[in-house]
């Protein structure tokens, strides 16, 4: 009789409330497009953010809106794309591969320490304590913060303590641009691949103290090609609205700091930039 | 007289002073350098801007760069000779920033042009107009505008004056001195101060290792005015203002707010001094009073230096060792070590502490945190550093922001001093602030 009273108890109740849930499923349910499921499913899952949304879920919802093409999300592969626009019936619409470039190439070879350094053993820690001691104010510090951040691993650490971007990897999530104490990444499209790799508002002979690949500010390259480099506080600036696919404004820097990246080469210096054959570490008032 | 019951903060900690050295050697008057380096960025705010030009020959005193704005002050040349250069040059925070190089008259008698006077019976707002274009700021280090830090906001009264003669970072004499040589400066600034912040009351404090000082200033009060000069212990940080104000007042500035909250206003001493020096005259600071010590010097002492004199050279002058590992502009404590020798002085520097290689601890190998709990022992305002510093290695920044008043820590430096585990909680703390503040603000955008 117990167990009846308390079959019928339990059994009642379970009824009740698979009856409410029933009910407030049909009355409060909101209806969510099935397809932000799937879209979302095809993404790539990094929530890397280079899209400008804060996570594939709001990109899946603005694809499935068509407030946005597919083609915006950069880490996922052509295949990728192609299958998320014929999914959902519309172009995939093209962005042009976006990487980070780095604006230094003062690695421990040719760029001076000025001090000793002890303490946290980060660029952003190492910055705090009166710049670093790098000798050059602008230069990398070379703990590899950006190393670190990146979550798509394109940055690795050079033997000279530089970072170097795989132009294949990097998804332009912009991580490495905001981590960086010396502000020395900016997000680039791939074909911008004349590149001045020098931040130093320094001129004269002054900043081959500090490292010998400097922009000493000469103004060859502005002279060589007059419509697309202009000076500006002592450096370079490249217009990238002008037809920049030229390798005439690298020939004749003296340092090397005005640069090709190639895109198989890596790095191409000038005819006349100077060879640095240094493997170890440049010494301070080692020339 | 010392009056061990007296009050003071909790917590703090008691580095070793090392200021015997020094504490007994009076001012004295520091060459020109072939070269004077002047930045323009030497306060808290906007940076001076130019007026003059290249190859223009200036006078000492005469103004080579207005203020720019209101949290700005103006530069004065410390020197009669010519601006050689406008140009970038290298700053303590590592940048470059503009500045003016300055070449002084070999011969000339260096004597200082007088400006227009501000005289005691000039209104409130005349003498913190004065006080601004003086350029000065907080001499203590901070070098915050003065003028602003004396303006009491609408609906606030000042009650109390407070001098602070503390000087509680090791090693440093400066204010030592001044209250030892310029005492009567010292009275006239403050006459300038009561006018400006209506304050009923005058309380200099100082540490009791400066009793000599206390007696010194305590026996020349004028009668006319209503001076009081406390012996506080010894501790650091005994001179942040809000610890002192605690000391002195028994009251505590709330988080985040101003001393005013309390109605107080604390003013470094040789800030007063140098109000009670320039105003009856109109004049700019042009030098300033700088403790140079450390076991690798060997000319130590306190030296006024002509603002703009190269590190280098002041090195040199005092016979800095060959092997000098790390010089410190400020104190060991609170004071930044610099990376780069080619700074200059600024109205800022309070002293330069200077290590042979021989003379410091090599940093250790860091451990984990064992939860000793001496670093919550330490902080004087009862953060948990212990926690911070863990949640700091795990970039949780944002609580320790909202959660553990990271935003409160002034960096005084007591935690990391006594971490077993040579934790550098605040070079730790000064990143996670820097990146909070950042984040804040590209949020406001
Ligand atoms: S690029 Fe910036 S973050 Fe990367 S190692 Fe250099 S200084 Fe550090
Ligand atoms: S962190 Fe920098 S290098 Fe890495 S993917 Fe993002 S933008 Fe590219
Ligand atoms: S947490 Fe900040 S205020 Fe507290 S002891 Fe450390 S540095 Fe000083
Ligand atoms: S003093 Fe150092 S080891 Fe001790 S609790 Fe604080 S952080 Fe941890």
């Amino acid at each position: 009789m117990t167990i009846l009273i308390a079959l019928l108890t339990l059994g009642g109740l379970t009824l009740l409330l698979a009856l409410m849930l029933t009910i407030a499923n049909k009355k409060l349910y909101v209806y969510e497009d099935p397809r932000i499921d799937v879209v979302e499913g095809m993404l790539p899952h990094a929530n890397c953010g280079a899209c400008g949304y804060p996570g594939c879920r709001p990109f899946a919802e603005a694809l499935v809106n068509g407030e946005m093409l597919p083609g915006k999300c950069t880490v996922s592969s052509e295949d990728g794309r192609k299958a998320i626009a014929e999914f959902l019936g519309v172009d995939a619409g093209s962005e042009e591969k976006r990487v980070a470039r780095l604006a230094c190439a003062g690695g421990l070879n040719v760029a001076i320490n000025r001090a000793k350094y002890e303490g946290l053993t980060t660029c952003r820690g190492e910055a705090l304590i009166s710049g670093g001691s790098k000798g050059c104010s602008w230069g990398c510090l070379g703990h590899g913060d950006c190393e670190t951040v990146c979550d798509f691993d394109a940055i690795s650490m050079n033997e000279f303590g530089l970072p170097v971007v795989d132009e294949a990897k990097c998804t332009a999530c912009g991580d490495c641009v905001e981590v960086c104490p010396k502000d020395l990444f900016s997000i680039h499209p791939v074909s911008h691949r004349l590149w001045v790799a020098c931040k130093s508002l320094e001129a004269g002979d002054g900043v081959l103290e500090d490292c010998e690949v400097g922009c000493t500010a000469c103004g060859k390259c502005a002279m060589d090609a007059p419509n697309l480099i202009s000076m500006v506080h002592n450096l370079p600036v490249i217009d990238y609205s002008k037809n920049h696919q030229i390798q005439v404004p690298i020939q004749r820097c003296p340092t090397g700091a005005i640069v090709w990246i190639d895109e198989k080469k890596g790095i191409i210096k000038g005819a006349e930039a100077k060879k640095i054959i240094r493997k170890g570490k440049k010494m301070l008032g080692e020339s | 007289m010392l009056n061990l019951t007296a009050n003071t903060f909790k917590h703090g900690v008691h580095p070793p002073e090392n200021k015997e050295e020094t504490n007994g050697l009076p001012i004295r008057q520091f060459p020109f350098a072939p070269l004077i380096i002047l930045p323009m960025q030497q306060h808290i705010g906007a940076p001076s801007q130019i007026i003059v030009r290249e190859g223009q020959e200036v006078a000492r005193g005469q103004l080579l760069a207005k203020a720019n704005g209101y949290m700005s002050v103006p530069m004065h040349s410390p020197v009669s000779g010519k601006v050689r250069k406008i140009a970038n040059v290298p700053v303590i925070s590592g940048q470059m920033a503009q500045g003016i190089y300055l070449e002084p008259f070999p011969f000339s008698s260096q004597e200082v042009i007088e400006g227009n006077p501000i005289p005691l019976s000039a209104s409130p707002e005349e003498i913190l107009q004065g006080i601004q274009d003086a350029g000065i700021v907080g001499l203590g280090g901070a070098a915050f505008p003065t003028h602003v830090k004396l303006k009491i906001p609408e609906g606030k009264t000042c009650e109390h004056l407070i001098i602070n003669g503390i000087e509680c970072e090791p090693y440093l004499t400066t204010d030592h001195r001044v209250m030892l040589e310029q005492a009567d400066d010292i009275f006239m600034g403050i006459r300038y101060l009561l006018k400006v912040t209506g304050a009923k009351g005058v309380i200099i404090g100082i540490e009791a290792n400066k009793q000599d000082a206390a007696d010194h200033l305590s026996g020349r009060i004028p009668k006319d005015l209503p001076v009081k000069v406390q012996v506080v212990p010894v501790k650091y940080p005994q001179g942040a203002e809000k610890m002192l104000i605690t000391s002195l007042l028994g009251k505590e500035v709330p988080s985040g707010g101003l001393p005013i909250e309390v109605n107080a206003v604390v003013v470094n001493v040789a800030t007063t001094a140098e109000i009670g020096r320039l105003l009856p005259h109109g004049q700019g600071i042009q030098e300033r009073v700088v403790t140079i010590t450390g076991p690798a010097i060997r000319k130590k002492g306190n030296y006024l230096i002509p603002i703009g004199t190269p590190l280098r050279y002041v090195l040199e002058q005092v016979g800095a060792s060959e092997n000098i590992s790390e010089v410190y502009m400020g104190g060991p404590m609170m004071g930044v070590s610099a990376s780069n020798l080619d700074i200059s002085i600024v109205k800022g520097t309070s002293g330069i502490v200077v290590f042979g290689d021989n003379d410091i601890k090599k940093t250790e190998k860091i451990y984990p945190c064992i939860k000793c709990g001496a670093c919550v022992d330490a902080c004087p305002i009862f953060l948990n550093p212990s926690k911070l510093g863990i949640l700091a290695k795990f970039e949780a920044y944002e609580t320790m922001a909202e959660d553990f008043n990271l935003m409160d820590c002034f960096e005084c430096g007591s935690c990391s001093f006594v971490c077993p585990s040579n934790i550098p909680l605040v070079q730790y703390f000064r990143l996670s602030k820097g990146i909070v503040r950042k984040r804040k603000a590209a949020l406001q955008t």
